[in-house]
C-alpha cells in the first residue's frame, strides 16, 4: 500500500518534471524580439468576467481600444494594443501584472469588480498609468471613468413606456450595485415621465456571466405579461434576448421587446430577415471613453487622479438607431427629453425612490 | 517490465499525450504550440514573480485537496469543499477586519475562525448523514449554494448593501513586505507554510493516531468498524468536521492572502471542485494532494500567461484539462504497458 503511494507520489512529481523539462530547452528564445519592438504609445485592457464577447461592455472597451490602435497605427501585441480576459476574480491581479510587465503605457481595468485590483496593481506600479472603468481608484496614476447610466435609462424608459401595450415593463439587472442601480433608476424615472401608472417589474440577478438565469428571468417576467424588457446585466442578459427570440420564433405576433444594454445589441435581437426583438439598446459608450482617455495620455495629459464622468451632452451614453421599432412621433420626445437632460432641465436620480 | 520502469513511464508518457493532443488542438485552430508551450513555461518559473504566482496558487488547491482526500479515507465524498471555503473566506475577512488586536493573536483567530466556519458548515452533512443516513453527496452540493447566497447576503448587511467587506488589518494579514520585495508583489503569501503544515496534520491523524485508523478502518468497511467495537456514526461526523476544517482554511488563504477581503460573488469559485480532482490526482494521500496541487496549481497558473501570446483562454482552458485528463487517466496507460509487456513475455 504504502509503496504504490509511493509511486504514484513519485509518478506524478516525474510527470511536472518532464512536462515541464519539455518546454525548457527553447526558452531563450523569445526574449530577444521583446525589445527589438520600437516604443510606441501602447494600450491595453484587461476584462472582467464576461470576456471580450460579452456584447456590451467589454466589447466595447475593446472596440475603443482597436479603433484607438488603428487611428494611430499600431498593431495588435506587445508595443500597441492588447486585451487579456479574466476568468475568475483572482486573475484581475496577475493579467494587469502580465500587461504591466509587457510595458504597455495605459493600461484599463474594466468593470467596477476591478477597483481594489487596480488600486493595488496601481500603487505597486507607479510608471505606468492605469484606468478603471466604471469605479472610482483615488491614485495619481488612475484615471477613473464613471458614466451618468441614469441619463441614457431615461430615454430607454420614455421609449418603453411608450411602446408597452400591456402596460407592463420588466427590468433585469445584473449584481446589486451603484452602476447597476443608476440604469434602474433613470428607467424607472424616464417610465414614469410617460404613465406614472406603469409599474417597472425589476429583479437583479446577481451575476453578469449567466445567461440561463437571464432567460429564465425573463421568461417569468413575459409569462406574467410584460411585453419590454430592459436588461442591465451584462452577458447574463443575453439570456433575456435568446427568451424573447424563442418567444417571437413560436409566435411571430407575440409582443416582445427588448432593450439592450451598453454597445448597440441590435444583432443580438435578430430573429430573421424580417424580425427583430431589440427595441432600441442604451449605448454606455465605453469605446468614447476610453479612446478620449487614451488619446489624452498619448498628448501627456493623461487625466491621473481625477474621475471623469461621461453624460448625454458628451456622447458617452445614447440610444440606438431603433430601425423603426420606434415610431417617429416617440422618436421626437425622446429627443425633447435627451435635449432637457443635456441641458441640466431634467435632473435624472441615481438611485431608485423606495 | 520491470515494476519501476512502468511506475515512472506511465506519468512521463500520460503527460507527454496530453501535451500532444494539446498541441494537436492549438495547430488545428491555428496557434503555435511551441510558442505556448514556451509561455506556460515561462508562466510557471519564468521569473521570481511568476514562482511567487505559482505557489499563491498551489496553495489553496493544497488544502481543497487534503479536504475532498480526508473525507474520501473515510469513504465519504465531500463535494461541499466549495461551500466550506467560501464560509471560511467569510469568516477569515470578517475577523481580519472587525477585531483590532495584536497579530500574534489576530492572524491566528482569523485563521482559527475560518477553519471553525468550514467545520461547521461541514458538520451538518455530517450529521445528517451518521444520524439518519442522508447521503452527503446530496447534501453537500446543495449546502454549496446555501453557502454562496449567505454568504453574499451577510456581506451585503455587514457592509450596508456594499459589494465587499473592507480590507483585513495588516495584522491579520498573511501578506509581507518581504515576500512582496522578494517576488516583485506576485501576491504570494505565508499560507504555503500553512498549507504545508496541514499536509503533515492529516499525515499523522491519519497515520498515527488511533483515531486516524478509526476513521480509516470506517472508510474501508463501516460494518466491519461497528463490530469491532467503533462508533460509526462519530467518525463520520469527525470526518466532515476535519475534512471542512481543511476546506475552511483554503477559504482563509484568499481572505488573509491573495484577496485580503471577501466580495460579493456571482459564482462558485472553482477551487472547491478542483479539490476534488486534486485529490484524486493525489491517490488521496497528504503527499499526493501536494503534489497534485503543485502540478495543478502550477498548470492553472502557467496558464494564465498564454494569452500573452495570443491563444485565447478557451483554448488555454482545453489544453490544461487535457493535460490534467491523462495525467489522472494513467491507469489506461499503465495496463496497456502491462499488457505489452506480457505479450512479449509470451514470445
Amino acid at each position: 500500500m504504502t509503496k504504490r503511494k509511493f509511486g504514484l507520489a513519485l509518478s506524478v512529481v516525474l510527470a511536472a518534471g518532464t512536462l515541464l523539462g519539455a518546454c525548457g530547452s527553447k526558452d531563450d528564445s523569445s526574449k530577444g524580439d521583446k525589445e527589438s519592438k520600437e516604443k510606441n504609445f501602447s494600450i491595453a485592457m484587461v476584462t472582467d468576467l464576461g470576456g471580450i464577447d460579452d456584447k456590451s461592455f467589454n466589447q466595447s472597451a475593446w472596440e475603443g481600444i482597436q479603433k484607438f490602435g488603428k487611428d494611430n497605427a499600431l498593431e495588435k501585441g506587445n508595443g500597441g494594443y492588447e486585451y487579456l480576459a479574466s476568468k475568475s476574480s483572482s486573475d484581475y491581479n496577475v493579467n494587469l501584472n502580465s500587461l504591466v510587465r509587457r510595458d504597455f503605457n495605459l493600461i484599463f481595468g474594466v468593470g467596477y469588480l476591478m477597483e481594489d485590483s487596480i488600486k493595488e496593481v496601481a500603487s505597486q506600479k507607479p510608471k505606468t498609468n492605469f484606468s478603471i472603468i466604471d469605479g472610482k481608484v483615488d491614485a495619481p496614476n488612475v484615471a477613473s471613468i464613471l458614466f451618468k447610466e441614469q441619463e441614457g435609462a431615461f430615454l430607454a424608459g420614455v421609449a418603453a413606456a411608450s411602446v408597452t401595450k400591456s402596460n407592463k415593463i420588466g427590468f433585469v439587472g445584473g449584481i446589486d450595485i451603484p452602476v447597476i442601480n443608476r440604469f434602474h433608476a433613470g428607467f424607472v424615472e424616464g417610465v414614469k415621465a410617460v404613465n406614472p401608472d406603469i409599474k417597472v417589474d425589476a429583479v437583479y440577478t446577481g451575476a453578469f456571466d449567466k445567461a440561463e438565469l437571464g432567460k429564465t428571468t425573463a421568461n417569468r417576467m413575459y409569462t406574467s405579461g410584460v411585453d419590454v424588457i430592459f436588461h442591465a446585466a451584462g452577458a447574463t442578459g443575453n439570456g433575456v434576448f435568446t427568451e424573447a427570440k424563442e418567444r417571437k420564433t413560436k409566435d411571430a405576433n407575440a409582443n416582445v421587446w427588448v432593450i439592450g444594454v451598453d454597445a448597440d445589441q441590435y444583432k443580438e435581437g435578430q430573429v430573421n430577415d424580417k424580425t427583430n426583438v431589440t427595441l432600441t439598446s442604451v449605448m454606455k459608450r465605453v469605446d468614447i471613453a476610453v479612446q478620449d482617455v487614451a488619446k489624452k495620455a498619448k498628448e501627456d495629459k493623461f487625466p491621473g487622479g481625477e474621475i471623469l464622468t461621461y453624460g448625454l451632452s458628451d456622447n458617452g451614453m445614447a440610444l440606438a438607431d431603433s430601425h423603426g421599432a420606434i415610431t417617429d412621433d416617440v422618436m421626437k420626445k425622446i429627443d425633447d427629453y435627451a435635449k432637457q437632460i443635456a441641458d441640466g432641465k431634467i435632473k435624472v436620480p441615481e438611485k431608485v425612490e423606495k | 517490465m520491470p515494476k519501476k520502469l512502468t511506475t515512472i513511464l506511465v506519468p512521463v508518457i500520460s503527460v507527454i499525450l496530453g501535451l500532444l493532443v494539446g498541441a494537436i488542438v492549438m495547430l488545428v485552430s491555428g496557434y503555435d504550440p511551441v510558442e505556448g508551450y514556451l509561455a506556460l513555461w515561462e508562466g510557471i518559473f519564468g521569473d521570481v514573480y511568476t514562482l511567487g504566482g505559482t505557489v499563491r496558487q498551489i496553495t489553496p488547491y493544497v488544502l481543497a485537496g487534503l479536504a475532498v482526500a480526508f473525507a474520501f479515507r473515510t469513504g465519504l465524498f465531500n463535494i461541499g469543499v466549495e461551500g466550506q471555503l467560501i464560509m471560511g473566506w467569510l469568516a477569515a475577512a470578517y475577523v481580519g477586519y472587525a477585531f483590532d488586536l495584536p497579530a500574534i493573536i489576530h492572524l491566528p483567530l482569523a485563521i482559527l475562525a475560518a477553519a471553525v466556519a468550514g467545520a461547521l458548515w461541514a458538520f451538518i452533512p455530517g450529521l445528517l448523514k451518521a444520524k439518519l443516513q442522508v447521503h452527503e453527496v446530496i447534501v453537500t452540493i446543495m449546502m454549496n449554494y446555501i453557502a454562496l447566497h449567505v454568504s453574499n447576503a451577510i456581506i451585503k448587511s455587514l457592509t450596508d448593501g456594499g459589494e465587499k467587506t473592507p480590507a483585513i488589518h495588516e495584522s491579520a494579514s498573511l501578506r509581507s513586505a518581504f515576500l512582496d520585495n522578494l517576488t516583485e508583489y506576485s501576491r504570494m503569501h505565508y499560507g504555503f507554510v500553512i498549507a504545508l503544515i496541514m499536509v503533515v496534520i492529516m499525515w499523522f491523524i491519519l497515520e498515527r493516531t488511533k483515531r486516524g485508523f478509526e476513521l480509516k478502518a470506517v472508510g474501508f468497511n463501516q460494518n466491519a468498524s461497528e463490530y469491532a467495537g467503533m462508533n460509526v456514526n462519530k467518525n463520520i461526523i469527525l470526518a466532515m468536521v476535519i475534512s471542512g476544517a481543511f476546506a475552511g482554511l483554503a477559504g482563509a488563504m484568499e481572505a488573509l492572502g491573495t484577496f485580503g477581503n471577501v466580495s460579493v460573488i456571482g459564482g462558485f469559485t472553482g477551487i472547491g471542485f478542483d479539490g476534488i480532482a486534486v485529490a484524486l490526482l493525489g491517490a488521496n494521500a497528504p503527499l499526493g494532494v501536494l503534489l497534485g496541487a503543485t502540478l495543478f496549481g502550477s498548470l492553472k497558473f502557467g496558464a494564465l500567461n498564454m494569452p500573452n501570446v495570443g491563444i485565447p483562454v478557451e483554448i488555454v482552458s482545453i489544453i490544461i484539462a487535457l493535460v490534467i485528463f491523462f495525467v489522472a487517466s494513467g491507469y489506461i496507460i499503465r495496463v496497456f504497458l502491462e499488457r505489452m509487456s506480457k505479450k512479449k513475455e509470451a514470445k
